[in-house]
């Protein structure tokens, strides 16, 4: 710059922000890593844990080379082989997980700081809890203190997603562990994702904040009341929810309409409205827009079916797109006047519109409701029974909608039993079918198979009431405190995160009873997304629900929902947590120490029995990074790579003992990082078996080990062939099972060894080997 | 009998399992294998012919041709309830995994197997498992015993009813010594 007064040069002016760094908790070795920093650390899980991969497509056909066949070794034209594409597509589905976690919490957060400010507070449970992040403690190195600092937080993830993305294109990375590690990168980071979209809502909505007596909300469309306006809302963002719920209550209709959600959005809605009810899983669009419950149907974000508006016009029921991210081909009516886009939505002059003002969503959702309830007169999509048995006597029983289910429901079978008047068969299968459809789209005849199931269960879908607890939100510090030392130790069992998506093999009844099974044996149950509604739709013989007969504590034998999608941040947190305020190790930017704690001492498995989407991809992901084991059910399998470990080699299982430095064999614990379990029965044994860590004393390992072997007895009809892997000490065979187990050990001419302070990094000994 | 995967979308791209059009066939097969194992999974129990469980074929298949068996899942319990030891149990991801490991010396030591049969885990899992033994572990032969049409396996018997699938197993054991 020149004047007259003279030259400046180099003159930088830079308009930023002040950054409060007043936590005084020094800096560890890792704050905001990038994709290569944690590197290390991921390729040890990865050594122990070796994938493998089952390819659903042999070919790759992303680049104009392509189509390139990559079997069985074959290289494609850029030079990949199966297993690097295979770990690619991992990569590539955990990159649209944590995408679109982390794009919700932006969408969250961004609307919260417009609303709120940037310097509003962050509480996700008062005194309760001090920790308020640990996610974001643990991985970015920030403390957030306010709605503001989460748009910094969130500016670290999407750089992260980025690049985590770029390494998937052609030419990039190939390496199949490269890719794995940066599929646990971006896992790591989805928890960040979600955890800022968490403490967001829970700080700014009146949500619970870390309530173990979190109120009982009813679920089912049984719970609903039919004869008043329904507004149903489909997704995982409850911002547009909040603007009807807003509009009804400032109106004072709140008791005059019922707002219903299905998936997480009903989590978030019923975290909101104490009047807002839990209709069910993702899986029952079609079911319940075809059952014509809905008046208007509002669609945000997430696993919304693409299909969600023509089912609803089929029931004349208008729908209000929400989301910039799910627009469904509707006209933009955000700046139109409201009295138009009502009459317009009412007089069918157009059947769905795009509003991206979560106010104005409310308020046209309310009053399009108002006026269509007593048009439509609750029509609906389905077949009368007559009408049934009039279709099926037209199936050509071709085997076609069997063969296109992917429960291989015994479709023809069903159908030639109505044809002859007998739609029992039909009925059955109303608790298997997850609602896909498919069975209807390959169908010659154009037969609408999944309708007539759903009419022939309707008695069960209208008759459905149970009870869902909402969803609490974080776990306390002084939850932790108080079972810290129990947990490390194993004399509390184990934690069995039951979380993820409703694509269940045999329908919800076994999340029910695999969470039960381990309540009632002390395990502490933590419970998101739709399996927490799966897990309260089933009674016991006393006609309670889960959430009635067991305490929301996170304590022994305690069945806690945490909430929604980005609730299964606290799930990873309070495992953090343990490490952190339990054994005091340090949190800040600490990501390797922390998930090596986590990995050695902390008995906690998820499973998501019915997970199907990329973020459930994305969610497990994080979990592996932290050395935690993830469970899926059959149809998990179509992840398409397993991690697995080798009980069989034993040089798998080393660690260093911090005492001493010396290397220690501890055995197959926890055996697996991810693996696919093909029925219930396996699923509970195998969680038991998870359960184990290498720090057990010798108390909780006797426990564990008592556990794993009575459900293996009843499960799988004898005794385990590995227990000699597990007992270190004699002091570890249960009481009741030493005659048993001290024959097993002789067989196996099985040697006494050492309990460690176990650990997988050099630097954490204390007193290094001379 | 249709060569078509019998879920319908499971297309296979380059390669598909030869069809098994004789029962006989998948007997000279396994004869010829000098260490053949067959994996049963979860539907051993669920899938019914001429009033017996599929498991119960097995057995008397297992019996007469002395193939040993890999128990998936709970089916375990279910063979003993029968009076028939497995020679292994494990999860049906497990044996997959050891499986591609060459140096895996099989359930007794003895060496890896050479002819993997499979029958009774779900379409899509089985169809997986399959899929990851053709890419990793392409010298292994690998054949499947449901009615259901597996493109990944090395053979495959054709989609077809149950009764001729249950004349294919009693077949299939009839031609062992044991099974006369």
């Amino acid at each position: 710059m020149k004047t007259a007064t003279g030259l400046v040069k180099n003159l930088e002016v830079s308009i930023g922000k002040i950054i409060d760094d007043s936590w005084t908790e020094p800096m560890g070795p890792t704050p905001m890593p990038s994709m290569s920093t944690l590197r290390d650390w991921d390729m040890k899980l990865l050594n122990k844990y070796k994938p493998f991969y089952m390819p659903a497509c042999d070919l790759c056909c992303l680049c104009t080379f392509g189509k390139c066949d990559l079997t069985a070794g074959k290289r494609g034209a850029c030079g990949i082989e199966i297993a690097g594409q295979s770990s690619r597509i991992v990569l590539l589905a955990c990159c649209i997980g944590a995408a679109t976690h982390t794009a919700h919490s932006r969408h969250m957060v961004h609307h919260l700081v417009e609303k709120y400010g940037h310097r509003y507070p962050l509480d996700i449970g008062g005194l309760n809890i001090k920790v308020e992040a640990p996610i974001t403690r643990l991985v970015v190195g920030v403390k957030p203190q306010t709605l503001g600092d989460l748009e910094d937080v969130l500016d670290y993830a999407e750089k992260e997603i980025t690049q985590c993305l770029a390494a998937a294109h052609t030419g990039q990375e190939g390496n199949n562990l490269d890719f794995e590690s940066k599929a646990f990168h971006v896992g790591m980071i989805d928890h960040v994702g979600m955890e800022v979209g968490d403490i967001a809502q829970v700080s700014t909505l009146g949500m619970p904040k870390a309530e173990p007596e979190a109120p009982l909300v009813s679920l089912g469309i049984g719970s609903v009341d039919v004869t008043k306006p329904v507004i149903m809302c489909i997704g995982h963002n409850v911002i547009p929810s909040v603007g009807i719920i807003d509009y009804a209550k400032d109106n004072k209709l709140d008791d005059k309409i019922e707002v219903v959600g299905l998936c997480c959005t009903a989590h978030d809605i019923t975290r909101y409205y104490n009047r807002g009810r839990i209709v069910g899983p993702i899986s029952w669009q079609l079911r319940f827009i075809r059952g014509g419950f809905a008046d208007v149907v509002v669609l945000d974000e997430q696993c919304v079916r693409t299909d969600a508006f023509d089912e609803a016009r089929k029931v004349h029921a208008p729908v209000i797109a929400a989301s910039e991210k799910n627009c469904m081909g509707f006209r933009n009516r955000t700046d139109d006047d409201t009295d138009v886009i009502v009459s317009d939505l009412v007089s069918g002059k157009v059947a769905g519109v795009l509003i991206l003002d979560p106010e104005k969503v409310g308020e046209v959702a309310v009053r399009v409701a108002q006026q269509v309830a007593p048009i439509r007169k609750k029509l609906k999509n389905l077949p009368s029974l007559d009408e049934i048995i009039t279709q099926a006597k037209t199936c050509r029983q071709c085997n076609i909608c069997q063969r296109s289910c992917p429960q291989d429901l015994k479709l023809p079978h069903a159908l030639k039993a109505a044809a002859g008047g007998d739609i029992s068969k039909l009925t059955d299968l109303y608790e298997y079918c997850i609602g896909c459809g498919r069975c209807e789209e390959a169908c010659p005849q154009k037969l609408m198979i999944h309708s007539m199931i759903v009419k022939a269960g309707e008695k069960f879908m209208v008759e459905e009431s149970n009870f869902c607890r909402v969803g609490r939100g974080a776990v306390q510090d002084v939850e932790i405190r108080n079972v810290g030392s129990p947990i490390v130790l194993g004399e509390i069992p184990g934690i069995v995160a039951v979380v993820g998506c409703s694509n269940y093999p045999k329908g919800g009844k076994d999340v029910y009873d695999i969470c039960r099974e381990f309540a009632l044996r002390r395990y502490i149950v933590v419970l998101s997304g739709c399996s927490a509604m799966s897990a309260g739709s089933y009674k016991n013989a006393e006609g309670k629900t889960l959430y009635e007969e067991f305490p929301g504590e996170f304590t022994a034998g305690g069945v806690l929902n945490v909430g929604s999608c980005v609730a299964n941040s606290h799930i990873a947190g309070a495992a953090i947590k343990v490490a952190n305020i339990f054994a005091k190790r340090p949190l800040r930017g600490n990501y390797e120490e922390i998930a090596d704690y986590i990995h050695n001492r902390l008995g906690a498995v998820g499973l998501a029995w019915g997970a199907y989407s990329q973020k459930a991809a994305a969610i497990a992901a994080g979990f592996w990074r932290l050395g935690i084991p993830v469970l899926v059910g059959p149809h998990g399998s179509k992840y398409r790579r397993m991690l697995l470990g080798r009980e069989d080699k034993p040089e798998d299982w080393n660690v260093i003992d911090a005492r001493t430095g010396n290397i220690v064999n501890v055995g197959p614990a926890p055996e697996h990082l991810f693996q696919t379990v093909e029925t219930k029965e396996e699923t509970m044994v195998a969680i038991a078996k998870l359960c184990i860590r290498p720090n057990d004393t010798w108390k909780g390992r006797s426990i564990k080990l008592s556990h794993y072997v009575d459900l293996h007895k009843r499960y799988l009809g004898c005794m385990p062939n590995d227990l000699h892997l597990f007992v270190r000490t004699m002091a570890d065979v249960p009481m009741t099972l030493k005659e048993e187990f001290t024959k097993i050990l002789e067989e196996k001419g099985w040697k006494e060894t050492v309990i460690p302070d176990p650990t997988l990094l050099p630097r954490m000994v204390r007193k290094m080997k001379e | 009998m249709s060569c078509e995967p019998w879920q319908c979308a499971e297309v296979s791209s380059t390669k598909k399992a030869n069809p098994i059009q004789k029962p006989e066939i998948a007997v000279a097969m396994i004869k010829k294998a000098q260490r053949p194992i067959l994996i049963v999974g979860s539907n051993a129990t669920e899938r019914w012919m001429e009033g017996k469980q599929l498991i119960d074929f097995l057995i008397d298949f297992a019996k007469a041709s002395k193939v040993q068996v890999v128990a998936t899942a709970h089916m375990v319990g279910e063979f003993i309830k029968r009076g028939y030891e497995p020679a292994g149990f494990m999860n049906a991801m497990d044996i997959g995994n050891r499986l591609v490991d060459p140096e895996w010396m099989g359930l007794d030591g003895k060496g890896h197997p050479d002819l993997v049969l499979m029958v009774g885990i779900p379409f899509y899992m089985q169809g997986l498992i399959l899929s990851g033994l053709m890419h990793f572990a392409s010298d292994l032969k690998t054949m499947t015993l449901d009615n259901m049409y597996h493109p990944h396996a090395s053979w495959s018997f054709p989609n077809g009813t149950l009764e001729e699938w249950a004349s294919n197993l009693k077949v299939m054991t009839s031609k062992f010594e044991g099974g006369q």
